[in-house]
């Protein structure tokens, strides 16, 4: 059997170059008519050597990084396909301290296997959960869900276990799993790696989810920036139908279960849930007033379990190995592995997955390195456009969905953004609020108008107009769109804005800048509006 | 370069039927029809509308809804570039006026010869590698603004 050489497939991967480096080792490999075969795998997650290549060896595998086109025939000369030395080595991949310091759960198998082999995923574990899971009843898969203590990780926290258990007490004719993978948050892509890394275990997690609330069909709503992962996800779909893994008879079980893929359209509020199912249904994406929660009344009006893909990729490993096991991770009520993604200006930007606990400070230093830039960090945004900047000082704040709330902050989906100190943190709460008028959907006012107001406001305050009263009325403005918003869109965007005024005050205090001229117009009309 | 074809109402409607089976067909089948041709053209309104058995007025508030959907064809490469917050940290602004003042146009506009369509995202997913961009739909990551003129001069060669 030839040696195996793997390139990752992974759309990071691909920005700078894997696509060209796997076609010149193919080259290579072909030129000298070596007995090599080029595996195109996930991403390990450690960015900063992509394009990282690895090569099968007796002693397991050894990575080279980052790979560029150029070094590519130095590294045959040197005998990389048998593990030798080389200046881009990094020795075994498993050693590689970034990647042994993780505990690798959801994305045990990413980076390691192919994609869109479904030999590769069962014999590297797949399918277990389910196999474990068909012989259970629904009650007891969601019991022992719920047991795990697995909390939603879109953001919003919410126990799995617990959602689950309301659509299978829901009748209904007809129910439905959508998986939310519209991951619109800026610093996360957990969710597009494990869908390009290892697709059907996003498949076997749906379909334990569906025999656990007795649904019958499944959507995944896939942003349209992923093209990469949803072109993956279709096809690992089709597989998993040809292979009897979906479809009328699941894995022999005489269950039925059919999975299709939905492209969304640019529209960041979809990954709200009730907005998510509109889309899907075909309409704008403007959410829904709760209740009826989608658990009751969901997709087509359907009793429907919403899950974020972490979320529902973590379920094969709690059915495999049961809930105790999972459980056995993290702290205080955040049960686990969290799925860091350190990004932004990050010397070492990845995926991390760990334990809850781990505090930003370790994130971004032990593993992340400090800053791109080298020069001091200022600002740490966590969670996405709708999450809390934290300054230095708190950076010993636990990665843990209550120590963040305790912050005023919040965890999200786990994306970590770092700032250095060239940062403009009155930029930052302007842009948060312009994001928001940008991508709201309109349905409420204090989210529509809301943000509207408050990069007016923010743009008067940084042209030195009446500040004192300025900042108290964006106080009072945040204040209203958190308990006047439908939904977490208008609800959460004052956390940006409040920790910069909190945190960074400073940065609302210089001398006004030279504007162009159309902004000063701007704040002139609303004066009168103040 | 984007491979699309010329506006046929008859064309669409064969594209619209072939998805109108689905449960909620409208967002599949703007993507196929913008697959095809690159925008949703003003006439595809009234056929969706037809087909679909609703209003007029339900199909384009579902189309101006979503950012993706263009109601004019785009020029012959699209360049998107990231604007969200990993981006920013990394300096994507200076990289958008840069650009900006390759291409003589701004943001959202295509240029005069129409070889390239500007368009602001907010987020690829590539945030460890910021800045990122995509170009006619291939992703890049680290992208100095000497990588950007060297994608934008050999897409330019290149059509």
């Amino acid at each position: 059997m030839s040696v195996k050489i793997f390139v990752p497939c992974d759309a990071a991967a691909i920005s700078v170059g894997a696509d060209v480096v796997a076609h010149a080792i193919q080259e290579q490999i072909t030129a000298r008519r070596l007995d090599l075969k080029v595996v195109r795998n996930g991403s390990r997650g450690m960015f900063w050597l992509e394009p990282l290549v690895e090569v099968e060896t007796l002693r397991g595998r050894v990575a080279y990084g980052p790979v560029s086109v150029d070094a590519v025939a130095g590294l045959f000369d040197a005998g990389f396909s048998d593990g030798k030395d080389h200046p881009l080595r990094l020795g075994l991949t498993e050693e590689i301290p970034y990647l042994k310091n993780q505990e690798r759960l959801t994305f045990a198998r990413c980076g390691i296997i192919d994609p869109l082999s479904l030999a590769d995923y069962v014999s590297h574990g797949g399918y277990k959960g389910l196999e474990r899971a068909l012989g259970m009843a629904p009650e007891a898969i969601v019991e022992e869900v719920t047991q795990s203590g697995l909390r939603g990780r879109g953001g919003a926290g919410f126990p799995t276990g617990i959602k689950w258990r309301t659509v299978l007490n829901t009748p209904g004719d007809q129910k439905y799993v959508v998986c939310n993978a519209d991951e619109g948050d800026s610093g996360t892509y957990a969710d597009r790696m494990i869908m390009e890394g290892d697709p059907f275990v996003l498949i076997e997690g749906m379909t334990i989810a569906a025999f656990a609330v007795g649904a019958t069909g499944g959507y995944i709503y896939i942003r349209s920036e992923y093209p990469h992962a949803f072109r993956t996800m279709k096809r690992a779909i089709a597989l998993a139908y040809e292979n009897g893994y979906l479809g009328a008879n699941v894995a022999g079980s005489g269950k039925r279960f059919d999975l299709d893929v939905r492209l969304g359209a640019g529209a960041y509020i979809c990954g709200e849930e009730t907005s998510m199912l509109e889309s899907l249904e075909g309409k704008r994406g403007q959410i829904r007033p709760k209740p009826p929660l989608p658990a009751i009344e969901g997709l087509f009006a359907k009793p429907t379990a919403i899950n974020n893909v972490i979320s529902l990729a973590t379920v094969p490993i709690i059915m495999e190995k049961g809930g105790a096991f999972y459980r056995d991770f993290g702290m205080g009520r955040s049960r686990g592995t969290l799925t860091i993604q350190l990004a932004g200006n990050i010397k070492h930007g990845g995926l991390v997955e760990k334990a809850f606990g781990l505090t930003l400070r370790q994130a971004i230093y032990d593993f992340g390195g400090g800053t791109f830039t080298g020069r001091p960090l200022r600002a740490v945004q966590v969670g996405g456009p709708l999450g809390a900047y934290f300054p230095e000082s708190l950076l010993d704040t636990p990665l843990d969905y209550e120590a963040l709330a305790a912050q005023k902050g919040l965890l999200g989906h786990g994306g970590i953004v770092v700032f250095d100190d060239t940062v403009d943190m009155a930029k930052q709460a302007r842009f948060a609020m312009e994001f928001c008028a940008l991508e709201s959907c309109g349905k409420c006012t204090p989210c529509r108008i809301g943000s509207t107001r408050g990069v007016e406001v923010i743009d008067k305050i940084i042209a030195h107009q009446n500040r004192p009263a300025n900042l108290q009325l964006l106080d009072e403005l945040c204040e209203l769109m958190v308990d006047g918003s439908l939904c977490a869109l208008g609800g959460l965007t004052p956390f940006p804005v409040l920790s910069a005024v909190r945190h960074f005050p400073e940065d609302f205090d210089k001398p006004a800048p030279v504007l162009p001229a159309h902004v000063g117009e701007r704040a002139q009309e609303t004066q009168q509006w103040r | 370069m984007n491979q699309t074809s010329t506006w046929d109402a008859e064309r669409a409607l064969s594209r619209i039927r072939e998805l109108a089976h689905l449960p909620g067909p409208l967002l599949p089948i703007l993507h196929a029809l913008h697959e095809e041709f690159g925008y949703i053209h003003q006439e595809a309104v009234p056929l969706l509308a037809d087909e679909l058995n609703i209003s007029k007025a339900e199909v384009h508030g579902v189309i101006s809804f979503y950012h993706d959907f263009r109601n004019a064809p785009a020029g012959r490469h699209v360049l998107r570039i990231c604007r969200a917050e990993a981006c920013q940290s990394m300096g994507c602004e200076a990289l958008v006026s840069h650009v900006e003042n390759h291409l003589g146009v701004k943001m959202g506009e295509t240029t005069a010869d129409r070889s390239f369509t500007l368009e602001s995202v907010y987020c690829l997913g590539l945030c460890a590698l910021s800045p990122s961009a995509m170009l006619d739909g291939k992703p890049y990551g680290r992208v100095s603004h000497q990588v950007a003129d060297f994608l934008i001069d050999s897409a330019r060669r290149h059509s």
